[in-house]
Order: structure tokens, then C-alpha cells, then sequence
């Protein structure tokens, strides 16, 4: 059969319903072979947003996210998602067409060095030289992006080689001789970190988004459930962990809360899980967490003692690793009273800096007041995308996530534009539920043209935005780092969100009052297909608390 | 203290910490990668972003065709090693790395010096490169050309002795390296 029919079968024999992409010169051997191919094709409106829907679909749904394009301009429009995908162990599986064999490296029309520029931001990518590769690769390819630690991987096709006769065979093993990701965790290194919990006086428990990759969230709250560990998350936690809950503390980091943050920085042990001690939880790093001894639980050998060197390393899937790690501490019967002292500690901080804001007293919609709303409107059970900014920091203090896969966000490379195209995935992915994207009015511009996407393909996403006006976080920055000198973060009035959506065919829904927030939103998710809500906010508000950048947990301001 | 198996607790002030330590001293990577295209900008991308410095690189094939040996150097007082490796690990491309220990390996350079040497000095520099192990392999009127094979320390302190005499040039392979005994490397 042809290559590009085989690749079809790879796809379906991959348990793929669905990719996100747009057709060009290169892969158009391609887009023939999906034309009847049953797969489902969402036609996107620029490749970025392609690759943010598959991230999308991918985040909210678990299962391997997967976009095309065609070569040159369509592969580097890849950059960005893939950059993320990396960033944040988004498993996605990227499909590039290729100039034909014989104008590779003449600088042909349309060429880019695809797999040179995507070198240092994938998890692997192959170069297809012989058709009768291209079972076997894309095979490899999604075994490579879905286990492991996840992430992005590349397939680079050329033309002539994607029209190929090749013949075709379902293909079950891989042939990867240097990739074989540990998963069980060591037992004696289980045990040993089992003793060190009970031997804790301070311990606290720190999960990231690998608990939430791993599908581990049930497991991490039956650790959690063995004793009254205080548990904080970072951004790409935040759901592994219910938020109402009363060994909770709070989100870790930079936004984070004081309890979370304070609580690390004397505690005596961490415990940490699928999270890799980025620079927005650790500040000032020489600073961190000075008491405290470390365990640390990875899929990926290379995050351990790469910033924070481990005193407990144990490389494994947290899914196998946390109920060995339960079974050996419930094992030693611990004296849970040992915990008092500290939990009386932390309930201190809890009472004297409750996550805050004041309130306006008028009709003024204060951005974290929108995410309260946001909260009420949805039952606390929608599926929430953001952009990158204030208005993300404020969802995921404000938005007491209690599942994983509800928060959906770019935590690593912090890639404003991610919240429409990557909602548009998210709600493909998971059809009966109720999917918002929380835009920032700056961010939602740089991918606008993917409501489009959601309009033709009738993807009903909810848009909400927190509309200030301003590049938010940089004012912010620029108000309380740089003399409040506001230099190229006024976005002015424009567009006008009501008439744009309803330009593009979606509905399009202003809101400016408090006392109206939370029906308008209720009506807006009441709306049959995509709608934009256009929501004012205070124009000058901060997001509290904050480490300043390269500080540390004690010098947290707000 | 908190043996396995038992109830015994550990005090937390006995843990001590298990990676990203300097060990101060030159490691010998030896690397053996898939034959693939890509796979050495793979490794020097790796290198190059992560901000590890390569000392000495050598790439050739093995007994096997499909696989390839990388042998590089690397200053292990500039970077914790074991993140060197680990980083290496997670390209798919790479099998299997093995940090060699310098008691138990025997490594080897090539290295070719052309040397300014006139009829009168002529002597002097044979007489090195005898003391050397060396080779003469070309010689025109005012320079020779010597080849030495050895360690590093051995390449160096030839090069010490023959720079007086002006050093054209000096050209290096970079280690390659194996395991003493019987084990594959």
C-alpha cells in the first residue's frame, strides 16, 4: 500500500481518533490518505494552534495528542507547542512533511532543517529514509512519547517517500535498543524513604505534574491518607491533590501560598514527587528549604539532584512507586502525633495569611473574584485551560482544583496563546465536559484566529476573558521591580472580544458587573456551541503573594 | 541505621546526599550509540545547551555495524558527572555509557607534531621522539613530522619538550579508551 496509507494504519492500530493539523505542499500525499481514513481531523488555523490542541487533547485525556504539518513554515509553526510539550512531559506525537529526497539540503522550496530546529526541544525524532521505515517509526514514536517520562516526538517524512508502495504490517515490538524507562523504583530505596517519613518531624510532601502524567493522583492521596502529611502541589500538580482538603496547604512557588511555601522552608523532609525543583518553586536556590532532607521520586533519573541534590533518590513511575512507598510506611506504624507540633505550626500561618483579596466595593470585577465566580458558575468540575499571566496564577489559586487532568496550562515554558488552541483539544477529547478557557486579554490574541476552529468544527468551547487591558504580569513586574515605568504593556480597547466572536460565528457576551458575573457565566456555558465572554476587570491589580524572582520562601511580599 | 526489613527509624541527620556531587578529576565517557544519522549533533546539542564542556571527542565504528563508539573526556570539577550521564541516557539513540575508572583502563591518543627542526636540530628532536616511543613519518628541510601515541600526559610532555624548537602545528585525536581484563568495555 501506499506509505502514507500505512501511516493511516499505524495511526488507528495507535488508538488515534483524532489530529489536529493543516495540509500543505509536503504533506499532501498525507491529507489524501486521511480523507477516508475514519480518523478524525480537526483543520486548525495555524499549526501553533494545532500543536496546542493535540497538547490539549493530550493533558485533559491522558492518551497521546497528534498534529500535522507540512514542511518549512507548517514545521516551525511547530516550535512553540513542541518547546511546551517538552517543557511540561506533554505526550504528543508530531507529523511533518519534508521537501522530496532529491531537493533536501538545496535549500528548496518550503525546506527547513525540521528535525535540526526541533533537535533540542524533543524527546526523539526520526528522519524517514526508507518508506519501509515508516510502520516501525511511527510505532516507536508513540511508544517513546507515552512512556517514560512523556514528551514530544518528531517524524519528518519526505514527499516522495510518503507515496511510496511499502508493504504494510501491523507493528508490536519496538526496536530501541537505548530506551528502556525504569518504572518499578527500588525497593530498598522505598524502604529507606518509608523510615525517613516516620523518622520526620516536619515532612512535607511536594507533587508536581508527574503525578498527574503518571495517572497517579489516586495513589498519591492514599500516601497521603497513611498519615496527616501536609501536601503542597506545584502549577502541574494542582488537581493530583483535592484543594479543599484539610491536609492541604496550598499551591507551592512563586504564587504559591505562605503556608506551602513557609512550610517548606522549615520543614525537616521532603517527600518529592514527579516534580523537578523549577526555579518558580525553588527561588533563590541556595535558599531553599534549608532544613530539609530529600526524597525524590522520578520517572526521569536525570531531574534527580539536577537542581536539588537528593538525599533518597528512587527512579520510578509514581503510580508503581507510591503504593510500595504506602504499603512500607503503614508498615512501621508510625506515631502520628509526632506531626502535632508541626501541624500546630502550620495551621498558625494558615490563620494568619488566609489567600486574600480585597474585595471592590462597588460593581468593579476583581480578577480574583472572576475566578471565584468562574468557580460557582462550573460546580468547581469544568475543565479549566489558561493563557500565561496573571489571570493563570490567580485560576489556580482561586480555582480549588480537586481532580487531575482539570487544570490545563503551560507551566514550564509559559507559552501565552495556549489556552484557546489547547481547549479546542481538551473538549474534543472529552466531549461531555464543560471546557473553559480562562484567556488573558493579551494572551488570547497571539491564537484568537482559533475560534474560527471552533466555530467550523462545532467545539463548543467557553471562552472567558479577564480583560484588564494590560499585559498584566509584565505591568506588574514593571510596577514593583522597575519604578513603574509601563513600557509596552497597554493593549488598549481593541479588539472588540462581542463583535469579534460573533465575526468569527461564535457567540460573543460582555459582562462588567460583579452582581452579573456569575449568571452571565452560567448562561454563557448554558450557550450551545463556542461563546466568548468578554469580562472587565480592576485594570491594575497584583497578584499576591509573590516571591520576587531569585528570592527566597521568607522574602514572599503580599 | 534503619535497616531494611526492620522497624528501626532513621535519624534524618544520618542521610547523606547521593548525586550531584564534583568529583574534581577527568572522566572517560565511553559511549556507545545507534548508527544513526544525527546522533553526534544529538550528543554536542546536548552538550552544548546543558553547558557541559567537551575536553576530547573521538567517534568511530565498532565490531558491530549498526553501533558506534563515542569516547569523550570530561572535566568532572566543572560539572556533577552523573548529570553528564543521565543527561546522555535520555537520547534514545545512546545504549549504554560506561564511566571508566582510571586504574582500570588503558587509554590511548594519537597525536601528530610538525616541528621546525633544521638540519642541527634535526638530532635532537629524533632523540625525543626515540625517548618517546615516537615516530618520524615525514621530514623536509626545515620541519619533521612525529608521531606519538599515548595518554594525554605523555602527548603533553612531548609537546613541552619539542616547543622550543617551534611548533608548526599539532594535531589530536582525543582519547579512546578501554577496559582492563576481559569484560567488554
Amino acid at each position: 500500500m501506499r506509505a502514507v496509507d500505512a501511516i493511516m494504519e499505524s495511526l488507528t492500530a495507535e488508538g488515534v481518533d483524532v489530529v489536529f493539523g493543516i495540509p500543505g505542499g509536503a504533506n499532501l500525499p498525507t491529507y489524501d490518505a486521511l480523507y477516508d481514513a475514519g480518523v478524525r481531523h480537526v483543520l486548525c488555523r495555524h499549526e501553533q494552534g494545532a500543536g496546542h490542541a493535540a497538547e490539549g487533547y493530550a493533558k485533559a485525556t491522558g492518551r497521546v495528542g497528534v498534529a500535522l504539518a507540512t514542511s518549512g513554515p507548517g514545521a516551525t509553526n511547530l516550535v512553540t507547542p513542541i518547546a511546551d510539550a517538552i517543557m511540561d512531559s506533554v505526550p504528543t506525537v508530531f507529523l511533518t512533511g519534508q521537501v522530496r529526497t532529491e531537493l533536501l539540503g538545496t535549500d528548496g522550496f518550503q525546506e527547513a532543517d525540521t528535525t535540526g530546529i526541533t533537535m533540542p526541544i524533543v524527546k526523539h525524532s526520526i528522519m524517514i529514509q526508507d518508506p519501509r521505515e515508516i510502520p516501525q517509526a511511527i510505532h516507536d514514536a508513540f511508544h517513546i512519547a507515552r512512556t517514560g517520562r512523556p514528551g514530544p516526538v518528531l517524524v519528518d517524512i519526505p514527499q516522495d517517500l510518503s507515496r511510496a508502495d511499502i508493504p504494510y504490517a501491523p507493528v508490536e515490538d519496538v526496536s530501541l535498543p537505548g530506551y528502556r524507562p525504569t518504572t518499578e523504583g527500588n525497593v530498598k530505596q522505598i524502604r529507606l524513604a518509608a523510615k525517613a517519613l516516620v523518622g520526620a518531624r516536619r515532612p512535607v510532601i511536594y507533587a508536581g505534574g508527574g503525578v498527574v502524567n503518571a495517572d497517579a493522583a489516586k495513589e498519591l492521596r492514599e500516601l497521603c491518607a497513611s498519615d496527616r502529611f501536609p501536601v503542597t502541589c506545584t502549577v502541574m500538580g494542582l488537581g493530583a491533590f483535592p484543594a479543599p482538603h484539610e491536609q492541604w496547604l496550598g499551591m507551592l512557588g512563586m504564587h504559591g501560598t505562605r503556608s506551602a511555601n513557609y512550610a517548606i522552608d522549615e520543614a525537616d523532609l521532603i517527600c518529592a514527587i514527579g516534580a523537578r525543583f523549577d526555579d518558580r518553586i525553588t527561588g533563590k536556590l541556595s535558599e531553599f528549604a534549608p532544613r530539609a532532607k530529600f526524597i525524590h521520586i522520578d520517572v526521569d533519573p536525570a531531574e534527580i539532584s539536577k537542581n536539588v541534590p537528593a538525599h533518597i533518590p528512587i527512579v520510578g513511575d509514581a503510580k508503581r512507586v507510591l503504593p510500595k512507598l504506602t504499603r512500607e510506611y503503614r508498615a512501621l506504624e508510625a506515631d502520628s502525633s509526632r506531626l502535632d507540633g508541626w501541624w500546630e505550626r502550620i495551621r498558625g500561618w494558615q490563620e494568619k495569611h488566609p489567600l486574600g483579596y480585597a474585595d471592590s466595593e462597588d460593581s468593579e470585577i476583581k480578577p480574583q473574584y472572576m475566578c471565584e465566580a468562574l468557580y460557582e458558575a462550573t460546580g468547581g468540575d469544568a475543565v479549566i485551560t489558561s493563557d500565561v499571566g496573571q489571570h493563570q496564577m490567580w485560576c489556580a489559586q482561586y480555582y480549588h482544583f480537586s481532580e487531575p487532568r482539570q487544570w490545563i496550562n503551560s507551566g514550564g515554558l509559559g507559552t501565552m496563546g495556549f489556552g484557546l488552541p489547547s481547549a479546542l483539544g481538551a473538549q474534543v477529547g472529552r466531549p461531555d465536559d464543560t471546557v473553559v478557557c480562562l484567556a488573558g486579554d493579551g494572551s488570547l490574541q497571539m491564537t484568537s484566529q482559533e475560534l474560527a476552529t471552533a466555530v467550523c468544527e462545532r467545539i463548543p468551547v467557553k471562552v472567558f476573558i479577564m480583560n484588564n487591558g494590560y499585559l498584566g504580569m509584565v505591568r506588574q513586574w514593571q510596577e514593583l521591580f522597575w519604578d513603574r515605568r509601563y513600557s509596552g504593556v497597554d493593549m488598549g480597547t481593541t479588539p472588540d472580544w462581542v463583535k469579534l466572536a460573533e465575526a468569527y460565528g461564535a457567540a460573543g457576551m460582555r459582562c462588567d458587573r460583579k452582581e452579573d458575573l456569575v449568571e452571565t457565566m452560567r448562561a454563557a456555558i448554558a450557550t450551545d456551541g463556542p461563546v466568548v465572554l468578554d469580562v472587565r476587570v480592576t485594570r491594575e491589580e497584583n497578584c499576591y503573594p509573590m516571591i520576587p524572582a531569585g528570592q527566597a520562601a521568607r522574602d514572599m511580599v503580599g | 541505621m534503619g535497616e531494611p526489613g526492620t522497624k528501626e527509624v532513621i535519624d534524618l541527620q544520618d542521610l547523606q546526599v547521593a548525586g550531584g556531587i564534583h568529583t574534581g578529576r577527568r572522566h572517560i565517557l565511553s559511549i556507545l550509540v545507534e548508527n544513526k544519522p544525527g546522533v553526534l549533533a544529538r550528543i554536542a546539542g546536548l552538550f552544548a545547551r546543558r553547558g557541559f564542556n567537551i575536553q576530547t571527542l573521538a567517534v568511530g565504528p565498532t565490531d558491530n555495524p549498526s553501533i558506534s563508539r563515542i569516547t569523550l573526556t570530561v572535566d568532572g570539577a566543572l560539572h556533577p558527572i552523573d548529570q553528564v550521564t543521565k543527561q546522555l541516557h535520555k537520547l534514545v539513540n545512546v545504549i549504554k555509557i560506561r564511566d571508566l575508572e582510571p586504574a582500570e583502563t588503558v587509554a590511548r591518543e594519537l597525536a601528530l607534531f610538525k616541528i621546525s627542526a633544521d638540519s642541527e636540530a634535526r638530532a635532537e628532536v629524533m632523540q625525543f621522539t626515540d625517548i618517546f616511543r615516537g615516530k618520524v613519518i615525514d621530514v623536509s628541510k626545515r620541519s619533521m613530522t612525529v608521531e606519538i601515541t599515548g595518554t594525554d600526559d605523555k602527548i603533553e610532555a612531548f609537546e613541552r619538550m619539542v616547543r622550543p624548537f617551534g611548533l608548526v602545528e599539532m594535531v589530536r585525536t582525543g582519547e579512546i579508551a578501554v577496559a582492563r581484563g576481559r569484560s567488554a568495555t
